[in-house]
């Protein structure tokens, strides 16, 4: 059961980016607002090109020109939450082991018994000094999320982690990250374009409107872990999903079509 | 056999026919110089074995030794400061655009100021010191080091600097570990090219004002007309820097490079 404190309370009123003078500034977010509980596991849905990576990148503290505000719970001992990435692509450092590339987020009197632990978790306790360039696509998506896993993240973006990849070995990493979460629980913010894909993995469904995002609906998962294997009740819930949010990206973007 | 061992073999076998050739090609300019020198039998061009003779004599009996050394070590700290200030300016210019604008009106100034000015005016305004010779030789390389390391800062990888702040890794660690390694291709370019330029300038820098040096002995030699044991020191100091180039930047490299095998 998730505690009611948030861990997270984000409000953006507009986020938008410069372009060349005298060009019509692009409007990225406006009036995203989100709230996600301590332990809670939410997906965000949204068309691409809505925005998504830019209001991770903003929770992240990569990107702090926009309006509005974020807030991250402390931790208990007061210091600032931690934040683990998994981004769309690895982003592993090419020139770093496996071992330097987890090495290098925690701090550094903690890494050697974390890291072996870490390694195991995943599945890779031999990739330990394997380069990169070495690790097959799945491997390094492995080594990502256990590097995300590594610091012990308060909150933990993901932005599509799974695009590009076979069935396979995204079925294997979706049922590893469950895995992890479960061990590990943590707050986690999962952006991905794939309803399927959310319904497996996440406590409530946040669906987002076109350009600009902001939120169209807030869906809770009823569906108990345990049955979300089985393939007829998540399509069914996809494909009710699916239709309620065509209907409201239709309804939202409308009232532009209609003045221009 | 396996697919790994006959690549291995067919490139270390690669390697030692490139040596093969390199060495012939130096015997042949040997060979070359050899036949020339003794059709033109004059003073004003000695053999190869005449020069060689003679650095084999002024390394055992001659100063040659103390003054390669002292000419190695000014190349050395030359090389080291216009590496590092070159770096610093370079990696601060590429990452910011007020700055690059501002200064680089400077750096094309620099970049074009004869090296004779800059050793000249340095000795004028310094006096006749080691500080001002080595510092001359230095400002002659911190533009071009500056050049090539801004072109390898415009080009990081902003993904990785994302990604190492979203992680909170520190400034210095960032630098260490996601930074530099992006930088290392442009630092080696900068290195050999540097190597090359700043031992040619000390030199000329000793030849003017200093009182020891391979640049001395040459401009001493120049004055009796000694051709000999001007190629004899240049010969000597050449394959000095051939070595430095062998020994320690071909290597460093390799292990720079490692992770892309």
């Amino acid at each position: 059961m998730a505690p009611v404190t948030p861990a997270l309370v984000a409000a953006i009123r507009e986020k938008r980016y410069a372009r060349a003078r005298g060009a019509v500034p692009h409007v990225a977010l406006a009036g995203l607002s989100l709230q996600v509980a301590a332990g809670e596991f939410v997906a965000l849905v949204g068309p691409s090109g809505c925005g998504k990576t830019t209001f991770l990148n903003i929770v992240a503290g990569l990107d702090r020109d926009f309006d509005g505000e974020v807030r991250l719970a402390p931790r208990p001992d007061g210091e600032a939450a931690r934040v683990g990435y998994v981004f769309q692509e690895p982003r592993l450092l090419p020139w770093r082991t496996v071992y330097e590339n987890i090495a290098l987020v925690l701090p550094p009197h903690r890494a050697d018994v974390r890291l072996q632990d870490m390694l195991q978790a995943v599945g890779l306790p031999q990739a330990r000094d394997l380069y990169p360039l070495q690790l097959s696509v799945g491997m390094s998506r492995r080594v990502a999320i256990a590097r995300a896993f590594a610091i012990v993240p308060d909150l933990l973006l993901m932005d599509e982690p799974f695009v590009s990849l076979d069935h396979d070995t995204v079925e294997q990493l979706r049922d590893l990250l469950l895995k992890l979460w479960h061990a590990r629980p943590t707050t986690v913010l999962f952006v991905t374009h794939d309803i399927r894909e959310a319904l497996v993995l996440a406590d409530r469904l946040v669906l987002l409107s076109g350009t600009p995002g902001r939120v169209l609906a807030d869906v809770p998962v009823g569906l108990a872990r345990h049955r979300r294997h089985s393939g007829a009740e998540i399509e069914r819930l996809r494909d009710e999903i699916l239709r309620r949010h065509r209907e409201l990206i239709g309804a939202a973007a409308a009232p532009a079509t209609s003045e221009s | 056999m396996s697919a790994a061992t006959t690549a291995q073999r067919a490139s270390s076998w690669m390697a030692a026919s490139s040596m093969a050739q390199r060495i012939g090609s130096v015997v042949l300019f040997l060979v070359v110089w050899q036949i020339v020198a003794d059709v033109v039998h004059s003073r004003l061009l000695p053999s190869a074995s005449a020069v060689f003779a003679v650095l084999g004599q002024e390394a055992v009996h001659g100063p040659l030794l103390f003054h390669l050394g002292i000419t190695l070590a000014r190349v050395a700290a030359a090389f080291v400061i216009a590496m590092a200030v070159g770096t610093a300016i370079g990696i601060v210019m590429g990452r910011s655009r007020t700055l690059d604008a501002l200064f680089d009106s400077w750096l094309v100034l620099l970049l074009n100021l004869p090296a004779l000015v800059i050793i000249v005016l340095a000795y004028v305004w310094f006096g006749l010191t080691e500080a001002a010779a080595i510092g001359a030789v230095a400002v002659n390389k911190i533009p071009n080091t500056a050049v090539t390391l801004r072109e390898g800062a415009r080009a990081l990888d902003r993904r990785y600097s994302d990604m190492a702040a979203s992680f909170r890794v520190g400034r210095w660690r960032t630098l260490r570990h996601v930074i530099l390694p992006q930088l290392y291709p442009y630092v080696f370019a900068a290195a050999r090219s540097g190597l090359a330029l700043v031992w040619k300038i000390v030199l000329i820098v000793e030849l003017l004002g200093r009182s020891n040096g391979v640049g001395f002995e040459i401009q001493l030699y120049f004055q009796q007309f000694d051709v000999t044991r001007i190629l004899a020191y240049s010969i000597a100091f050449m394959v000095v820097i051939q070595v430095i180039e062998w020994a320690i930047f071909q290597p460093l490299e390799r292990r720079a490079a490692r992770w892309r095998q």
